[in-house]
């Protein structure tokens, strides 16, 4: 990407953000408040439904998610289209030990096989399947896969200095490759069905309200570490780094920084923190399947960093919030127009809002 | 089961004794019974060499014979019906007759041995398919005759095969061989299946079998190459039609199109509604489909200016939010089409010309519509190659590719080319939307196929290049084609995409590379 | 360039938060009274609209003859429809979201496998009811859902005996053609044990899966040719999904492929999917369901014209799954009259035995393996897109929902 491509600028006009940092932190403040909201008595005006804690558990995810890739495009420039892949990735680690937890409690009641290797008529686990009936080992593996693909795939990128639209296209390839390979029933991972019908974590039965609440507590934990992690990066001299990586790659490289070093350890942080969520994720909604590989899933994520304003981490969590929940609300208010309103939402925020809602609370500025 | 009964009773009714007037109704009544009963009565009726019989075989074959309650057989043709026996007007409709495969292939030879000395040469032909395919020993005669007056080489050749396989049925084991050896010179699958069959039924000719057999899998075999990469050629033609427009939009603008695939659907529904426009102009829909073509172009370069005018020209010079804000247009456009025409396939209907397959030297076939397909490719690309070459329109747009700034200091309306090129590029969308209508579903989600597929041909073949375009293209469905058979169709394009990373990271600018100082940017 | 946002932050901001809350606030309705709620799960977009629309209008068309004929209980139903949009994890918030916010008392859903297994865990941990009305795989069975599509045993086991028998061509080496995913390859194991103890060995056995929306079909039907020149008589077995068939049926069609020399026989092809093809070229190819628009039956008559005034398009065709709705719509009211309530338990317990004279001209029963009796039919495409049934079981026939062919149902654990 050519240098005189804008940016907006990080850190400026603190003042009206500090309404959007209100809002943030009051946001957060109500979110924690909804499990504790569900145990009120069904006729409380204040009661919330065991729906408003799962879906609100889900966007969390989603704002992680949506923070990983803010990390890496909004302040170091690397727009991937495949951050869904590393998202996936870290859920069916999880998934697989969620799987593995089920033991002889499937239909078939197999000692180690899933229902879905049974009836296919495999006799014994693959190999990739070892040592995952170990919540830490599986937890390691949903940070390290997508890390180490991130690695990888971001060496052999940003080595040979591609970047921009080129990134974003290898990405999106990646993501899409993935997705073929995962469909595969041979693969061993449950093709299309991919994985379902979880029992238990860490020795807590799921579909319970209280395991609800403690992965929704979990989640929003990780959601303040990815927070903190991000803010203080930002605010360290690899963040400013990083900007000057984003705003002016080539000036930066001359004058003596490794900026493929710079640029491999953010992309492969933010992989991380994709499959953090990932692996948070699946546990909420109960399900992991191939689909979460589509590479329109990795766009849309993408567009809730864009609409909530990019290169701001308010922004990541207020656009990840903001167009899931209009989605939620869409689906079931105007199943056949929300299409119609999201996309006519992308297009109006990438013409009229360059820096997103988050731009809307901070003070106009020139080019 | 109950009606098979009744027939078994009407038939003990008639009495045994019987006139040959008698006996062609007697073998043509059944033709109302039970799919067994009218499998073997369609074996007689062709064994009888009545001249009564062909029209009624006809009509069967075609849907047109229908039955009266009380089991009169009735003939529909032209709007009226008759009896089939007697040739008077029936007093009304009755129902049709409904035929199942055993009785379609039975009708198949038996309408081959009453069409054999057809006057008509496709006729013919078509007589001697069936007979190839029905082989049955008592066809020898038959044949020998028909071969003897032929005429029409084409038509002589599959006479010979037909012969040869009913030979291979004959009881006689020097007539056995010398259907072998004619068989053994051919390179068709069937033939080979022919030989294996007979192979089983008897073992004293089965030298010379595992002979020919060796032989037809020798011709086989290049046959396949031959047709593997007429397959490769006709992926990469539809490749490089769905990739051409981006080529223009994103190699030649830099804009990033994730609607582009919508542009395809929308020449893809064009040409439905050109049909059915057309569908009451008789002399008119046969065109239906080369009409398309710049109907599709005018539809969807209409869209494209709109596009352009509207929304993107917002943001020249930052690719990705063009990438997000097209990508919210495709959703918006798939989602109107899909309340406007529905969720559900609509049909094209191909024209005949595109059916079928031809076959090349050597037995090599080829599917008539994906040959067209593969010329539509290259003549679209010549064109466009052609108008940026050699236009006023793809000389401006040149400049303004290498240095929009001289370029209107030149006197060139930018605004006007930037719309211009983006209506192009969507306009040749549009046509390979015509083509795609051809072999795959018209459903509002065509579109999300090619866009992942064309941004890989683009970027592998190099941006801004449509020599690159072309050859990536090609070359990506060759690879993809030949690797199918090894690794079955998922793997093989998980390995194209992984190559084309890989290559990607060696040769950043893809295979043709632009020099200067457009490739900068 | 920086364009001023007409819209006030405050009214954004309201927009926002009125969607966070809007589950929250709603009217605290009374069970027992006001219309009977009756969810609708398909999805309206994505790769399954293209399918899963005509049975959101089956379902809606149902309601509105339903409340005319005076609704359930003398209490009117009231249809909600939601999207899921194709998005598997989306199914399971919105069935969620159907029990808990809209407490809906019964849901007609789903279509693809996966689906079914996304919700299963939130209809059972909510004690809900779902029908669900596709044929599919088998090897399930939830006390919260009713199957009201076929087993394996009530469609694919019959077509490949029909194409075995002399009428079907006496075919003794099968291709199996399939998209990758659970139902195919649960169905194709299944026959391939039910071939083997047929006799036919592995080695008359081709086995090949596709992607998704799988549209060069060239090399797989060459290769078909080819497995087919092997001096047996030689038949294709398709559990090719929805969109790939388009393409598919093309590719036979355009390389010459006919039914006569080999036919091919489809579980999924019906008269929803023949609507995008012109099907001159595939006469004679078969499909095997348990109901066929061109069935001849006083319901189907009635269910026929009751589609084409609710439709308003006389192209609209009926199909398989849609007369799975039917039949499992008119079962639920059954059984609601029956239990005089729309509590889940009640419901189920007056489900088991039901029985409904369906479209298909058979009366189909309801069991306590929670899977309809149906018959099995097998009919011939038409020039017309229509299919002629050219072969149907005399009576309907029990499901069999876990495969006797799947050795390892024989250890399974009893299911609840």
């Amino acid at each position: 990407m050519s240098a005189t491509t804008a940016h907006p600028p990080v850190r400026t006009a603190l003042r009206p953000g500090l309404v959007l940092r209100g809002l943030l932190l009051g946001g957060l403040a109500i979110l924690a408040l909804l499990p504790v909201l569900n145990q009120l008595p069904q006729d409380s005006a204040l009661h919330v439904s065991d729906f408003v804690v799962a879906v609100s558990g889900k966007w969390i995810c989603y704002a992680i998610l949506a923070l990983a890739i803010d990390l890496a495009w909004g302040y170091a420039g690397i727009l991937s289209l495949g951050h869904g892949a590393f998202f996936a990735l870290g859920g069916y680690a999880m998934g697989m030990h969620l799987m593995r937890l089920i033991g002889p409690r499937g239909v078939y009641g197999h000692p180690v096989l899933p229902d879905f290797m049974v009836f296919l008529g495999w006799t014994e686990l693959p190999w990739y399947w070892w040592g995952f009936q170990h919540f830490p080992f599986a937890l390691l593996m949903a940070l390290a896969v997508p890390g180490l693909l991130a690695g990888l795939v971001g060496w052999l990128a940003f080595r040979s200095r591609i970047t921009g639209v080129y990134l974003s296209i290898i990405t999106q390839a990646m993501t899409y490759a993935l997705m073929l390979a995962f469909f595969r029933n041979d693969m061993g991972f449950g093709g299309n069905n991919g994985f379902t019908d979880f029992k238990e974590l860490l020795g807590m039965p799921l579909n319970t309200s209280g395991a609800r609440a403690a992965l929704f507590y979990a989640a929003l934990l990780a959601l303040g570490a990815a927070l903190l992690l991000c803010r203080h990066i930002a605010r360290s001299k690899l963040g400013r780094v990083l900007v000057a990586v984003r705003d002016a790659e080539s000036r930066l490289r001359f004058l003596g920084y490794d900026t493929t070093a710079v640029k491999l350890s953010v992309f492969v942080l933010s992989a991380m923190i994709a499959g953090l969520a990932g692996a948070l994720y699946v546990p909420l909604v109960g399900i992991i399947n191939p689909g979460e590989f589509s590479p329109g899933n990795s766009i849309e994520a993408v567009v809730w960093v864009a609409v909530g304003g990019r290169g701001t981490l308010v922004g990541a969590l207020l656009g990840a919030f903001s167009v899931n929940a209009l989605k939620t609300w869409l689906t079931s208010f105007a199943p056949d127009l929300w299409l119609f309103v999201l996309g006519g939402l992308f297009v109006a925020v990438t013409l009229l809002l360059p820096r997103g809602l988050a731009g809307l609370f901070r003070r106009e500025e020139g080019r | 089961m109950f009606r098979l009964l009744c027939l078994l009773a009407s038939l003990l009714l008639i009495p045994a004794a019987s006139q040959a007037q008698e006996s062609f109704e007697a073998t043509a009544a059944p033709l109302a019974g039970s799919f067994t009963a009218q499998a073997e009565a369609v074996e007689r009726l062709g064994a009888l060499g009545d001249p009564r019989a062909l029209p009624l075989l006809q009509a069967l074959a075609e849907g047109r014979l229908q039955k009266q309650a009380d089991g009169t057989l009735l003939i529909a043709q032209n709007g009226a019906v008759r009896e089939a026996l007697s040739g008077a007007p029936a007093a009304g409709p009755g129902e049709v007759v409904r035929i199942n495969n055993r009785v379609r292939a039975a009708l198949r030879g038996a309408l081959g041995r009453l069409q054999l000395m057809s006057p008509e040469e496709a006729v013919r032909a078509a007589a001697a398919e069936g007979l190839f395919r029905s082989r049955s020993a008592e066809n020898i005669p038959l044949l020998e005759q028909a071969l003897a007056r032929e005429t029409v080489p084409a038509v002589g050749r599959r006479m010979e095969m037909a012969l040869a396989a009913a030979r291979l049925m004959s009881g006689d084991v020097a007539t056995r061989r010398a259907g072998i050896a004619t068989l053994g010179a051919s390179s068709s699958a069937e033939a080979r299946g022919l030989l294996l069959e007979a192979r089983a039924a008897g073992a004293e000719t089965a030298d010379g079998i595992d002979a020919a057999i060796a032989a037809i899998d020798g011709r086989l075999k290049l046959r396949q190459m031959a047709e593997t990469a007429f397959q490769g050629l006709s992926l990469g033609s539809i490749l490089l039609l769905a990739a051409l427009g981006l080529a223009v939009t994103f190699g030649v603008m830099g804009v990033i199109n994730m609607a582009h695939g919508e542009m395809v659907m929308l020449g893809a529904y064009t040409t439905v509604m050109v049909q059915e426009a057309l569908r009451g102009i008789p002399w008119l829909a046969a065109w239906s489909l080369p009409l398309s073509v710049p109907a599709a172009f005018l539809v969807t370069a209409a869209v494209g200016v709109a596009l352009e005018r509207g929304l993107i020209r917002h943001l020249y010079g930052r690719p990705l939010e063009t990438l997000l804000m097209t990508f919210g247009v495709g959703m918006i456009l798939q989602q109107a089409v899909r309340l406007i025409f529905g969720a559900q396939n609509r049909e094209v209907v191909s024209p005949a010309w595109m059916q079928g397959t031809l076959t090349l030297p050597g037995d090599v076939t080829v599917t008539q519509n994906r040959l067209w397909i593969i010329l539509f490719a290259l003549v679209v690309l010549g064109l466009t190659v052609a108008a940026i070459r050699f236009t006023r329109f793809g000389l401006e747009m040149r400049a303004v590719v290498q240095n929009r700034r001289i370029a209107a200091t030149m006197g060139i309306r930018t605004g006007r080319v930037d719309a211009m090129t983006f209506a192009f590029g969507s306009g040749i969308a549009g046509m390979a939307g015509v083509a795609v209508s051809q072999i795959d579903n018209v459903s509002p989600n065509l579109g999300t196929g090619y866009i992942i597929d064309s941004f890989m041909v683009v970027v592998f073949g190099g941006v801004g290049s449509l020599a690159g375009t072309m050859i990536g293209a090609f070359t990506l469905g060759l690879v993809n084609k030949m690797l199918e058979p090894w690794a079955g169709a998922v793997l093989a394009k998980i390995a194209v995409l992984v190559g084309i990373m890989l290559f990607i990271q060696r040769r950043p600018k893809g295979l043709f590379a632009l020099r200067g100082r457009a490739a900068e940017q | 360039m920086t364009v001023r946002f007409p819209v006030s932050r405050r009214a954004l901001l309201g927009a926002a938060a009125g969607a966070l809350a809007m589950p929250a606030i709603r009217p605290a309705l009374a069970q027992g009274s006001g219309p009977i709620k009756v969810g609708v799960l398909h999805s309206l977009s994505g790769t399954m609209a293209i399918s899963e629309t005509a049975l959101r209008d089956t379902v809606l068309m149902m309601v509105e003859d339903q409340n005319r004929k005076g609704g359930v209980l003398g209490r009117k139903l009231e249809a909600v429809v939601v999207d899921p949009a194709s998005n598997w994890p989306l199914f399971a918030e919105k069935a969620r979201e159907l029990l808990q916010v809209h407490k809906v008392d019964v849901t007609f859903g789903c279509w693809t496998s996966v689906s079914r297994k996304s919700v299963l865990p939130v209809f059972e941990e909510l004690n809900g009811l779902l029908f669900y009305p596709v044929q599919y795989e088998g090897e399930e069975q939830s006390k919260n859902v009713f199957y009201t599509g076929a087993a394996p045993n009530q469609q694919a086991i019959p077509a490949v005996e029909y194409l075995m028998s002399e009428d079907g061509g006496g075919a003794r080496r099968i291709a199996l053609l399939g998209t990758d995913y659970v139902y195919p390859r649960t169905t194709n194991r299944i026959l391939r044990a039910f071939l083997n103890s047929k006799g036919i060995a592995d080695a008359d056995i081709l086995e090949e899966y596709t992607p998704f929306g799988h549209s060069d079909w060239q090399g797989i039907v060459s290769r078909v040719k080819q497995f087919a020149s092997q001096g047996k008589k030689t038949a294709i077995v398709s559990t090719i999904n929805g969109d790939a068939n388009v393409p598919f049926y093309r590719e036979l069609g355009n390389q010459g492929i006919k039914a006569e020399d080999i036919p091919s026989v489809a579980f999924s092809v019906g008269e929803e999917e023949l609507a995008g093809i012109d099907t001159k070229p595939l006469v004679g190819h078969l499909a095997a369901w348990n109901y066929f628009m061109s069935v001849d039956s006083p319901v189907n008559t009635e269910f026929k014209k009751m589609w084409a005034s609710y439709i308003k398009n006389p192209k609209r065709v009926t199909n398989d799954p849609m007369e799975a709705t039917y039949t499992g719509f008119r079962m639920w009211t059954q059984a609601v009259g029956q239990a005089k309530t729309t509590a889940v338990d009640a419901v189920r317990s007056a489900m088991y035995g039901q029985k409904v004279e369906a479209p298909c001209g058979y009366t189909e029963q309801m069991f306590e393996n929670h899977h309809l009796s149906k018959p099995v039919m097998i009919g011939e495409i038409m020039e017309n897109g229509q299919f002629n049934v050219v072969y149907k079981t005399p009576t309907a026939i029990k499901a069999e929902n876990w495969s006797p062919f799947i050795p390892e149902n024989a250890n399974r654990a009893k299911a609840g």
